[in-house]
């Protein structure tokens, strides 16, 4: 996928136009080495900012939120077979799930992947 | 691991068919084959794969194996949020005196008044240090404390009728709390911290409500900062009808120079092998006595001891009771080793404990300030929290420097907690290092980060003059072979 269409949250997620959530570069790289993601279930609802997938790496384990409010319509059970695919493919075969925005609009307020950069740079973390 | 000297084989590996270590004598009593006695779905398939050694192969194993630890008692242990500490060993003589070695759980209590008395004494040292009204010397670990405290919270607000299932914790909270809370079958939520380490005052105000049980806060933070504000927050918090925990891991900054009853903590758990210098994880079993406020005193497991007409008694006859998290009494030997600890110390030992503790870190952290471009400001209590980034050399992170750490003979401090620290190392001295012990170390860490720019490889691929090079956690995680196969 190419980030200039995705769009970011400030907990580091992304959502592509279609609803496809994974994490970033940075945050991929920041945690290190994936060793395990817990993926939510197909058809759970969920509101903006819950937490729904969990992945850990060697150093801790992060929840994952939901970019926007919507319903989980499918997860990509490759990540969790195999979890080094997050960091090796953070913006591809690295997704975790994909949902049904409930106001497709909402994802518009989220940051571009350019203003994902700068708040990378203005933020302490 | 390939390429590497192996400092010791696996007991396996040294195995020969047929060696024995000790001879059997014949057997002289009737035997039954073992599928008479035992279902055959529960019967292995094959025969255990066992080692075969001669006694003197198994004793030099293990000796040799022990040379190999690494320890409080053998190096600096710089461990942060664990208080590793000197474990005086007159606490361990004393423990072992054949009166306390050979004692029973079940004598009667006119057999056991001395010990009894003890874990009487035990209890009235917790309650008067950490200003709450009753405690429970049952739960093995600070982890079964938090559950522990947990479920007597829900039992007090059951029994006042009223449903509460959530839980606030802080995101700079130990990991065990949302664990214990789930575990007491209630909702874990979090609440964000600032920028700064301290907890979101709105973030928390705006999450208090009739559903919250309780709020878990680490105090100090495990940033190592004190919260200021802490007893506004107490205040909100009993508005809303809610009662405010204390994780007490980080007690040693506040023994004896603060009481966390005064501050408005109903409910805290403290960890006796840390601040009280018991033995740690393996040199353990731990203890993590909980403490209470009156109200909720009669939610405390049993059995608790009570003095009655001058006789200790272990009283069953509590209704409102969560019953029992443990058998008998709790660790016991711990417990006395705790107790010889308080009466070597004192009250004012205490206090001196404390103020040593927060001078140690303090010290450190001034002396590591200008090594550390993004080194948090202000001071902190017993432990200091460093943030690696821009600090080290190209592509050299901090559990590059934290492997390094151990060719110079130092335990590695914690490092990637709290969360809320980019890059974080967390080193907390405790109150028995000497000022050349803490010199050391920061010029060691001074040498470390010069070299992670000169030689950044060398960094990385730390640490060299261990029994084992680095380990590869992450296949280690990914996939776990938990058994020897030839």
């Amino acid at each position: 996928m190419d980030p200039q269409q995705l769009r970011f949250t400030t907990s580091h997620e992304w959502i592509a136009p279609d609803g496809t959530v994974g994490i970033s570069d940075h945050a991929q790289h920041e945690i290190t080495d994936v060793v395990f993601v817990e993926l939510p279930k197909s058809g759970r609802a969920v509101k903006a900012q819950e937490p729904c997938a969990v992945v850990e790496s060697v150093k801790a384990a992060f929840d994952i939120y939901a970019p926007v409010a919507g319903t989980i319509a499918a997860v990509n059970e490759e990540t969790a077979k195999n979890p080094a695919l997050v960091n090796q493919h953070p913006y591809g075969a690295g997704w975790l799930y994909k949902m049904t925005m409930a106001s497709p609009a909402d994802r518009e307020k989220l940051m571009t992947h350019e203003g994902y950069q700068t708040f990378l740079k203005s933020a302490t973390h | 691991m390939s390429g590497e000297k192996v400092v010791e084989p696996l007991s396996f590996e040294k195995s020969a068919p047929g060696r024995k270590g000790i001879p059997w004598p014949v057997c002289d009593v009737p035997t039954v084959p073992v599928d008479k006695n035992i279902p055959a779905g529960l019967l292995r398939e094959s025969p255990a794969l066992l080692p075969e050694l001669s006694e003197p192969q198994v004793v030099r194993h293990f000796t040799r194996l022990s040379h190999l630890n690494f320890s409080i008692d053998t190096n600096f242990y710089p461990l942060g949020s664990c208080t590793m500490k000197h474990n005086p060993k007159v606490n361990d003589r004393i423990v072992q005196i054949p009166d306390f070695a050979g004692l029973h759980p079940l004598r009667p209590h006119e057999l056991s008044q001395g010990i009894l008395e003890i874990l009487f004494e035990v209890e009235r040292w917790l309650s008067q240090l950490c200003g709450m009204d009753a405690f429970s010397l049952q739960p093995s670990a600070g982890a079964q404390g938090e559950l522990t405290g947990i479920l007597v919270a829900r039992a007090y607000h059951e029994h006042r009728g009223e449903n509460r299932p959530v839980v606030l914790i802080p995101d700079s909270a130990h990991g065990t709390n949302p664990a214990s809370v789930a575990l007491a079958g209630l909702t874990a939520v979090t609440v964000k911290s600032t920028p700064d380490g301290q907890v979101d005052l709105d973030d928390l105000y705006q999450k208090l409500n009739k559903e919250v049980a309780m709020v878990m806060m680490t105090i100090p933070s495990t940033l190592g900062l004190f919260e200021p504000r802490i007893q506004e927050i107490a205040k909100k918090i009993h508005e809303a009808g809610a009662l405010l925990y204390m994780d007490g891991a980080n007690l040693n900054a506040l023994v004896g120079l603060v009481r966390p009853g005064d501050l408005g903590v109903d409910v805290l758990h403290v960890n006796l092998h840390k601040t009280f210098a018991t033995p740690h994880g393996g040199g353990g079993p731990g203890a993590g006595p909980v403490g209470v406020k009156k109200a909720l005193e009669p939610f405390l497991p049993v059995p608790r001891v009570a003095l009655e007409n001058g006789v200790y008694r272990r009283k069953f006859d509590r209704a409102h009771s969560i019953g029992r998290v443990h058998g008998f009494q709790g660790n016991v030997g711990v417990l006395i080793r705790a107790y010889a600890y308080m009466r070597l110390q004192g009250a004012e030992g205490f206090r001196e404990i404390s103020e040593n503790a927060i001078l140690a870190a303090n010290y450190l952290k001034a002396k590591l300030t200008p090594l550390f471009p993004k080194m948090p400001l202000g001071a902190c209590m017993h432990e200091v929290v460093v943030s690696g980034e821009g600090a080290f050399g190209p592509g050299v992170r901090t559990l590059d420097v934290a492997k390094r750490l151990l060719d110079h003979g130092y335990y590695a401090p914690t490092i990637y907690f709290p969360l809320i620290v980019p890059e974080a190392l967390m080193i907390e001295p405790t109150e028995n290092e000497s000022k050349e012990t803490l010199d050391a170390f920061v010029e060691t860490v001074r040498a470390i980060i010069a070299e992670s720019k000169s030689d950044p490889d060398k960094v990385k691929t730390a640490p060299h003059t261990t029994p084992v090079r680095r380990l590869d956690e992450v296949r280690a995680a990914r996939e776990p072979r938990l058994r020897y196969r030839p």
